[in-house]
């Protein structure tokens, strides 16, 4: 029985990397061979969005860790890139390094109030925390108070003189971040935190009596996936070339859309983001005409898929068709290749 | 700055808080459910006053005989057709349907009202103060609130203690499975529930509208401040909400009294500060 | 008619089996004791029959009826009440709030808040309390009193003795007798066998989800028990 789903699931997985490879090649690769300015950012914007629908099905999926306040990090990322390259002149490249770790630092004494709280009670609180952010940065004149910063021209030279190169190496750094993302996150679930997050997934008073150290595993989860998302952050505003409180710390944007994301492809997998993305995104472009008509859909889809079949679409797939596309020792490239196929 | 103001100024906004805090309270208290949709329910019910007001040319205060009942309604039809089915699944169903709530009624509003301020006119009160010996000027309005609050819960006080209903709503927080074997319809109950605290939710609803401007957007803030309060005051405590709200309130005023800028920001630090020092509140509930 | 037939009634906990075809069938007026060693499935006997297991509706017939579908709530207007293993009373309600909830579905009949008090007079001067501060033979009491609020022709009664002094055990065994007075159709679980035979009239015994032996208690032979309890 287990056996036999291993088998197919890796003929299944074998099948899919024969399809995704040139797509992938042909991802890479685009710059060079079409370098529509418009379709890249789209494709950019879904790799940022895979990204953190992986982290936070991370968060929440593996560690139990409903946190509704990732926008935080997004927003700390993205200030940190333009106080840094702006007030602080530092080198675009070096303060895209350090928007990360500065991210996860934060995290730190964040992490000691709202690791008080549970359930609910965390997400609301990470909220809050995220509220915190956006009000000091709008109080804050080096930062631009409440009008924000931007991006000045002699700052994006650093990166080339010529606009097209520039849109292709923001390009690529989106399929890089998404691709390294899921590296991480694959690798976390595939070490020995991994075993301990799924035992906690699975029953966490269970694990804890079991001697998981649940606390220090959720901790690192925690930093990790904060860190990873002010990276995401810091280049999601590179691209937009300015950012405010309101646009950096959106839950809506930067969190809620994800959750729905991850609720909608399947939750506590590696595939389910994917789906999840491409749903959003192409619902969102199809009703581009209709208002935020896609946000009241994605609303329906995620309470109908929470209540008809909890496990997501992916999770009903694999019911199906007992298909798995990232058995274990499955690459990370395949993160960009899945965001290629719309 | 003078300390005797902003304790009065502050405790009165604190009343607001405390009327918004009710209903997720309740809903807390009996169904251990986090109702994230809980803010835009608030300024739902302000739209619903507005549509009633302007169809009718009632008064605000007059369009609850309206806003309440229509409100109740949603509630119970929220809970039954809804987030009875997600009560066993564990802690992401609740949250997530009620967070495809909230977005559902922030982009309806925004879609049939767009994305304008709207306020309720209630006329001479909203102005109307009391001056006090010391220069102390209280306003009417914000007295008013604190009242209501007050009777608010003053009368979920009587319904927890003094009925056949509040008695079975106390038993099922205590245990639902036991209590379904006392002849307890949990399902029916938990609408009922949420239907009452629809019928809070709808005041604070109108008192808000009536207060400050609204815009589609405006649940997420007040559902934050709604949380805050309860936390503050300890979860799952009537009274504990109400002095929740004042310290939120005075803790707000005194940051407006340092900088206007700083007023949510001073509530949400006290709020952490609090929840660092004593994470479950400042009046916990002994058991549970 | 029986007023209680349980045709091969099964029950699962997820993918765990708790009940194979358990075949029970019990007339009114009767006390039947069920015994057998723990884990062998009496409280799920007893949550099924009540309702808070789900079941076929034939594998549970009430009064000639078929109630394996119903909810608790519907079926304690029927007229099964039950004593749940461990109390269960509701600690923020006082004792009297808790007689009272028992009778939140108002089934008429003989038993009033009242006529508790005469069976348990030691309730009345308790019952401003609230329920965690009784003796654990108090709460017995209190528990046993909520479920006779609902007027219940069939009285489903977990582990009376659970935890209980041999001379509170002794007392509240006594009380059960004005119960059966009055037509109360009783199901005693017990795991100390002499106390459930001493006061039964018939009895079963379940040994790992099966049914293992019947007989009137009047013929048991202690040995056959013995054999049946342990699985010999
Ligand atoms: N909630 C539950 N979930 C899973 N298994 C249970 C549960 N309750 C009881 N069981 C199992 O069902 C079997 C019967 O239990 P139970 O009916 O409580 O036995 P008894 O009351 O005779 O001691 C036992 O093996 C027990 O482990
Ligand atoms: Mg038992």
């Amino acid at each position: 029985m287990e056996a036999d789903r291993v088998e197919r699931g890796t003929r299944a997985s074998r099948a899919f990397a024969v399809i995704a490879a040139p797509v992938l090649v042909a991802l890479v690769t685009l710059p060079w061979w079409w370098g529509d300015p418009g379709w890249m950012r789209l494709i950019a914007e879904m790799a940022y969005y895979l990204a953190l629908a992986q982290l936070w099905n991370l968060l929440a999926g593996y560690a139990g860790l409903v946190s509704v306040g990732q926008q935080a990090y997004v927003g700390l990322g993205g200030y940190a890139l333009f106080y840094l390259t702006g007030p602080a002149n530092v080198n675009l490249y070096l303060a895209l390094l350090l928007a990360g770790p500065f991210a996860g630092l934060i995290a730190i004494p964040v992490s000691f109030a709202v690791f008080r709280l549970r359930g609910a009670y965390f997400a609301i609180g990470t909220w809050v925390v995220s509220e915190v952010f956006a009000l000091l940065a709008s109080l804050i004149l080096v930062l631009g108070a409440g009008s924000g910063l931007s991006l000045t021209v002699p700052i994006l030279r650093q990166i080339s003189s010529d606009r097209d190169v520039r849109d292709a190496v923001l390009y690529l750094m989106s399929l890089a971040v998404a691709a390294l993302v899921f590296a991480i996150v694959y690798l976390l679930l595939r070490s020995r935190h991994g075993l301990a997050l799924t035992a906690i997934r699975d029953s966490e008073p269970a694990s804890a009596s079991l001697g998981v150290n649940t606390f220090r595993t959720k901790f690192i989860v925690y930093l990790v996936t904060a860190a990873c998302t002010g990276l995401i952050g810091a280049l999601i505003f590179l691209q937009k070339l300015r950012i405010s409180p309101e646009a950096g710390f959106s839950i809506n944007d930067w969190t809620v859309v994800v959750i729905f994301m991850v609720v909608i492809g399947g939750i506590g997998t590696l595939e389910g983001p994917f789906v999840g993305m491409l749903i959003y995104i192409m619902l969102r472009e199809l009703l581009a005409d209709y208002g935020t008509i896609y946000l009241i859909l994605m609303g329906a889809i995620a309470i109908a898929v929470m209540l008809k079949a909890p496990f997501g679409i992916w999770g009903w797939v694999v019911q199906r068709y007992n298909v798995q596309l990232f058995p274990v020792g499955r690459r990370l490239v395949l993160t960009a290749s899945k965001a290629s196929e719309r | 700055m003078n300390w005797l103001n902003i304790l009065v100024q502050g405790g009165l906004l604190g009343g607001f808080y405390a009327l918004f805090a009710i209903g997720l309270s309740m809903s807390f208290g009996i169904m251990r459910l986090v109702n994230i949709a809980h803010g835009d329910l608030i300024v739902l019910s302000a739209y619903v006053a507005l549509i009633v007001t302007e169809s009718t040319g009632l008064d605000p205060f007059l369009s609850t005989i309206v806003v309440v009942p229509v409100m109740f309604a949603l509630g119970y039809a929220l809970q039954r057709g809804l987030l009875n089915q997600t009560l066993s699944g564990g802690l992401l169903p609740p949250l997530l349907v009620t967070f495809g709530i909230s977005i559902i009624i922030q982009n309806g509003l925004l879609q049939i009202f767009g994305a304008y301020d709207h306020r309720l006119k209630e006329g001479a009160i909203e102005t109307a103060s009391l001056q006090l010996p010391g220069g102390l000027a209280i306003g009417a309005y914000p007295i008013l609130v604190f009242a209501v609050a007050v009777f608010a819960i003053a009368s979920m006080q009587l319904l927890f203690y003094r009925t056949r209903l509040g008695r079975a709503f106390r038993a099922v927080s205590d245990d639902a499975d036991t209590a379904e074997l006392m002849g307890i319809d949990n399902r029916k109950l938990f609408a009922m529930a949420l239907g009452i605290a629809m019928v809070f939710t709808a005041l604070a609803g109108i008192l808000f509208g009536i207060r400050t401007i609204f815009a589609p957007s405006a649940g997420p803030i007040r559902l934050i401040l709604a949380f805050e309060a309860v936390i503050i005051g300890g979860l799952g405590s009537l009274w504990g909400t109400l002095i929740g709200g004042v310290v939120l309130g005075i803790a707000q005023t005194i940051g407006a009294a340092l900088d206007p800028n700083w007023q949510i920001l001073a509530g949400h630090l006290a709020f952490l500060a609090i929840l660092v020092a004593r994470p479950s509140g400042l009046f916990p509930r002994t058991r549970d | 008619m029986s007023l209680l037939e349980t045709r091969s009634l099964s029950a699962f906990y997820g993918d765990f089996q708790a009940l194979f075809g358990i075949n029970v069938s019990i007339e009114q007026g009767e006390t039947v004791a069920i015994i057998g060693a723990n884990g062998a499935g009496k409280t799920t006997f007893l949550r099924s029959v009540a309702g808070m297991l789900p079941t076929k509706p034939e594998m549970v017939i009430f009064d000639g009826k078929p109630i394996g579908q119903l909810t608790p709530h519907d079926i304690v207007r029927l007229g099964i009440a039950m004593v749940p293993e461990g109390r269960r009373l509701f600690p923020s309600l006082t004792v009297e709030e808790n007689l009272l909830l028992g009778g939140h579905s108002e089934r008429p009949g003989p038993w009033s808040l009242k006529r508790v008090y005469e069976l348990f007079p030691r309730l009345r001067d308790l019952r401003h309390l609230p329920a965690p501060a009784l003796s654990g033979g108090q709460q017995q009491m209190a528990a046993v009193g909520r479920a006779l609020m609902a007027n219940p022709r069939l009285l489903l009664c977990d582990e009376l003795s659970l935890g209980l002094a041999p001379v509170v055990i002794r007392d509240i065994y006594q009380c059960l007798d004005a119960i059966i007075a009055e037509g109360t159709t009783v199901v005693l679980v017990e795991q100390d066998i002499n106390r459930a035979l001493d006061a039964s009239t018939r009895f079963y015994c379940f040994q790992e989800g099966h049914l293992a032996l019947t007989a009137p208690t009047k013929d048991f032979n202690r040995a056959a028990i013995t054999a049946a309890y342990f699985g010999l």
